[in-house]
């Protein structure tokens, strides 16, 4: 507890709301009619169903296999029949629908076999480890929902630190801290598990200092577990102190590279939810098939469920008491950086931890941003909370002028989207809708076509294959060099050339075999990018600035 | 049901433009009661005629480009402008010195270069020098305080000179009237009387500045660290241009006390405590970035200095803000912050 804090700079204090749904113990959702399982809750490529319509499913079982490499299964959540493979709403800021598997519940709630199993954690080897956690679905629980075994991954060894991140600093958001509250001990013992997984003994666990229940809890789970290596850590209640690259300032002082990636300088971080569901896994065999969500707001009565993945947004918000005939807007995620959805029919994933309920009686997160805004005044109120150091009024002026080149010359890209500018900006200007209009724009600019899903998971799946690709190069020469020093005799010598010609001659007809280009798609392939590009239209429709507020008339509002 | 679905974030705090703009009027008023407590009903006869002039020309020009009505003159900007250009305003000056220094404040200074966010140039100096130009005898004749003064000027007899331009029987404009302690030091000076000598022979000087002055200056003073309190302004303008004006000034005051003024004399005459608070620190012509702001105030406090000193005006902040003004995005683009995940440099 001892640890020098390093504060970044900028962020800011909000009201926490956390009051009104931490004071009742978590429940239990009841069962829903139907559970709505999207292919695509993760980032990478969508899962592949391996289900057809009408063919009965049991709990755990897997009903759609990762697409490649960077990609979850999914796991039905409760037994019941496959009604259809289709589109369905989901929840996503374009509002389009996308394939999802629909399967209507029976009720019995039975098993797949093996599910549950307790399982001798120990004896199972880094592979195992890893295979196991890939196969339970697991991805970040945290909102970004990154493959979680290819952030446990460490062969190249340049992992050194694990940073559990315990801090949710959004307003409203507490299903972590309810986890922490209940499962302490099955956090830490998650934890142990990616201390091995990754071959690392460091790991520094962060609360925000608004939370010393939670805190003390952790704290002695800790010590009853006997792992001197967790070092437990009290950051500053300040939004966004949970942010990924904030976080990691704080605990260390160190900053993630622009473009870059945590794992560059050593660090990886994942959420306490990712721990929990990585414990029950490995322990219990039990993939990811439910979560805690905090449904807050609007309902008669706010809590934490455990809620199972699938579970349509309209059941949760109908358990808590709020009347779906009077609601206005339903927010996936926290006020700052949460979207609003489309249709409330939209099923939770793997990523939600939040669903903020606004009714037109009572607009739950207020105040919100007038219809109104005036023009920016250059206060540098925005630069001063902007925790990045950008300078937003200068974003925004180029975002405004579609000047894409000088927008970029300020940073757009480092922009987070924590939205602290615009929840201080004294002219109400929606900044971050600026700058997610000038992203998506350049994005768009720079790859017209290419097959993908939305512009962002493309950037930021791109930047981890790049690192990745790096990695085991590096691994490949030093395996190289080693096995070049270790042939001292004419026979390990020429086993080591023998052995890199096969490994060249794999590599050719591997080549050969797949062509990753876009001359010889499959009919599945060539719907996926009608259907991105539907998505990327919609999306750049809707961000254009003539549907948002221009402000030099002060006129105009969304 | 249909949902709304506007962007993140779905919350915002309670700053608004209009909110700023009345707590920089309020941080004004103990500085409005000190004027006015010395210096008589003239600094509030301006301000009304110039509010009610400043109002009227944003209306017309509001209407003449089209602009929502209601919603830009209720955000308080131009209120500021007129209070501001007020002060800057000799107490008894004919009222239509007033009026057209307000009129080409909002109309050409502020909305023939767009508006509001959008002029380059502080729409209250700028009507403030253009006057000064303009005008420089009107501008000149200011008031000793009250104690010093055999007339006391009541309420009628201010609106009399003012709207009439009459003065109680048996005075003028003239014999009311006094030089201000820049002014009579600069004057002396030319004539070769010292800066210690200038200060006996007149009644005028106070401990630091010029008596009725420094405590204007200490109530605006005071008014501005409340405005940094509350995080309207930062702190960055005023202490750079009140630290570089007392330090180029201490640097002269050393070597040469007879010719240059102390520091604290400069720091508490004429415009620059207002200025330093007040008028460097309007958003929209100011320098926006931490850095920037620090270079920007330093060159109003040295360029300040150097024409009360050197240049034909007896003080120079309105000149100096106006300059600064014009050097401010090029100020901007070279002292943009560092951003996260960038290499130091
Ligand atoms: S906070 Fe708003 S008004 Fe102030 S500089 Fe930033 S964008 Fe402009
Ligand atoms: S949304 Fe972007 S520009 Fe605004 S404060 Fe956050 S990081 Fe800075």
């Amino acid at each position: 507890m001892m640890r020098r804090l390093y504060n970044f700079a900028g962020g800011v204090r909000l009201k926490e709301h956390k009051r009104e749904s931490t004071s009742s113990p978590v429940g239990r959702t009841q069962l829903p009619q139907k559970i709505i399982l999207p292919l695509h809750q993760h980032i990478g490529v969508p899962a592949k169903p391996i289900v057809n319509a009408g063919e009965r499913v049991l709990k755990g079982q897997v009903v759609a296999e990762a697409g490649n490499n960077i990609s979850a299964p999914i796991h039905a959540s409760t037994s019941g029949t496959v009604l259809a493979i289709e589109d369905h709403p989901i929840a996503h800021p374009s509002g389009l629908p996308a394939r999802c598997i629909i399967i209507k519940t029976d009720g019995k709630d039975e098993a797949a076999g093996g599910y549950g199993a307790p399982c001798d954690t120990s004896a199972l080897t880094q592979e195992q480890l890893n295979a196991a956690i890939k196969q339970a679905g697991i991805v970040g629980l945290g909102g970004a929902g990154f493959p979680t075994y290819l952030k446990l991954a460490n062969e190249a060894k340049k992992i050194t630190t694990l940073i559990l991140n315990g801090v949710e600093c959004e307003p409203y958001i507490t299903c972590d801290q309810m986890l922490m509250r209940g499962h302490s001990a099955d956090i830490v013992r998650g934890l142990v598990i990616m201390q091995r997984a990754l071959g690392i003994k460091r790991a520094i666990i962060a609360i925000e200092n608004n939370k010393p229940k939670e805190l003390e809890l952790m704290q002695e789970a800790i010590y009853e577990a006997g792992t001197p290596d967790m070092e437990l850590v009290q950051v500053p209640t300040v939004y966004p102190a949970g942010g990924e690259k904030q976080l990691i300032q704080t605990l260390t002082g160190k900053e993630v590279p622009s473009q870059g990636l945590p794992m560059d300088i050593g660090i990886v971080c994942h959420n306490v939810g990712t721990t929990y569901a990585i414990y029950r896994a490995i322990a219990f065999n039990e993939p990811l098939i439910s979560r805690y969500i905090t449904i807050a707001g609007s309902v008669a009565k706010a809590q934490v469920l455990d809620v199972l993945i699938g579970t349509p947004v309209s059941h949760l918000i109908e358990q808590c008491g709020g009347n779906r005939k009077t609601l206005s807007r339903v927010i996936m995620g926290g006020p700052m950086m949460g979207f609003a959805l489309h249709d409330d029919e939209a099923p939770v994933v793997k990523t939600t931890n939040c669903i903020l309920v606004n009714s037109v009686i009572s607009d739950v997160p207020l105040p919100s941003r007038s219809n109104f805004s005036l023009p920016c005044i250059r206060c540098g109120a925005c630069a001063d909370a902007c925790p990045v150091g950008l300078l937003p009024q200068q974003l925004y002026w180029y975002a405004r002028a579609r000047d894409f080149d000088k927008v970029q010359d300020y940073n757009l890209f480092d922009c987070i989207e924590c939205g602290c500018c615009d929840y201080v900006c004294p002219s109400q200007i929606p900044l971050v809708q600026y700058y997610r209009y000038a992203k998506t724009a350049i994005w768009q600019q720079e790859n017209e076509k290419t097959l993908s899903d939305i512009s962002r998971q493309r950037h930021e799946f791109h930047k981890f294959r790049q690192e990745r690709e790096k990695q085991e190069r590096e691994l490949r020469h030093k395996q190289k060099r080693q096995a070049v020093d270790g042939a001292s005799t004419q026979d390990n010598k020429k086993a080591a050339i023998q052995a890199a010609m096969e490994r060249v001659r794999r590599k050719r007809e591997h080549s050969d075999v797949t062509p990753k280009n876009i001359d010889n798609l499959t009919e599945q392939q060539q719907k996926l990018i009608e259907e991105a590009d539907a998505r990327r239209k919609k999306k750049l429709e809707e961000l254009k600035p003539e549907k948002i507020t221009i402000n030099t008339s002060g006129r105009e509002s969304e | 049901m249909k949902l709304n679905t506007p962007a993140s974030p779905h919350v915002h705090g309670d700053t608004t433009v209009r909110k700023m703009m009345l707590r920089v009027l309020l941080a004004l008023i103990p500085a409005i009661i000190a004027y006015s407590w010395f210096f008589g009903w003239g600094l509030l006869i301006n301000a009304t005629i110039a509010v009610v002039t400043a109002l009227g020309c944003e209306y017309l020009m509001l209407k003449l480009r089209e602009r929502p009505v209601n919603f830009f003159l209720t955000d308080g900007s131009v209120v500021v402008t007129a209070v501001l250009l007020a002060f800057c305003i000799p107490p008894l000056a004919p009222w239509w010195l007033t009026v057209l220094g307000a009129a080409f404040a909002v109309i050409v200074a502020k909305h023939l270069y767009g508006g509001l966010g959008y002029n380059p140039f502080n729409p209250a100096m700028a009507g403030y020098v253009v006057l000064l130009i303009s005008f420089p005898r009107d501008m000149s004749i200011w008031l000793p305080p009250f104690i010093l003064s055999e007339l006391d000027f009541s309420l009628p007899a201010t609106l009399n000179a003012v709207f009439l331009g009459v003065f109680p029987t048996g005075y003028t404009l003239d014999a009311l009237s006094a030089a201000t302690p820049l002014d009579l030091i600069k004057t002396q000076l030319s004539i070769d009387v010292t800066i210690a000598e200038t200060k006996s022979a007149h009644a005028i000087f106070g401990d630091f500045g010029g008596i009725g002055w420094e405590w204007i200056g200490n109530w605006i003073f005071l008014g501005g660290v409340w405005l940094i309190y509350k995080k309207v302004i930062s702190w960055h303008i005023p202490a750079a241009v009140l630290g570089s004006l007392f330090t180029v000034a201490l640097i002269f005051y050393l070597k040469d006390a007879d010719h240059y003024a102390s520091p604290m004399f400069h720091v508490f005459s004429g415009a620059a405590m207002l200025g330093a608070f007040f008028i460097a620190t309007d958003p929209v012509s100011a320098a926006t970035t931490p850095m920037g702001r620090i270079v920007y105030g330093i060159g109003i406090g040295i360029l300040t200095y150097v024409i009360r000193v050197w240049g034909g005006y007896p003080d120079g902040i309105g000149f100096a803000v106006l300059l600064m003004n014009l050097a401010a995005p090029t100020i901007d683009y070279y002292t943009q912050p560092r951003v996260y995940g960038h290499k130091r440099s």
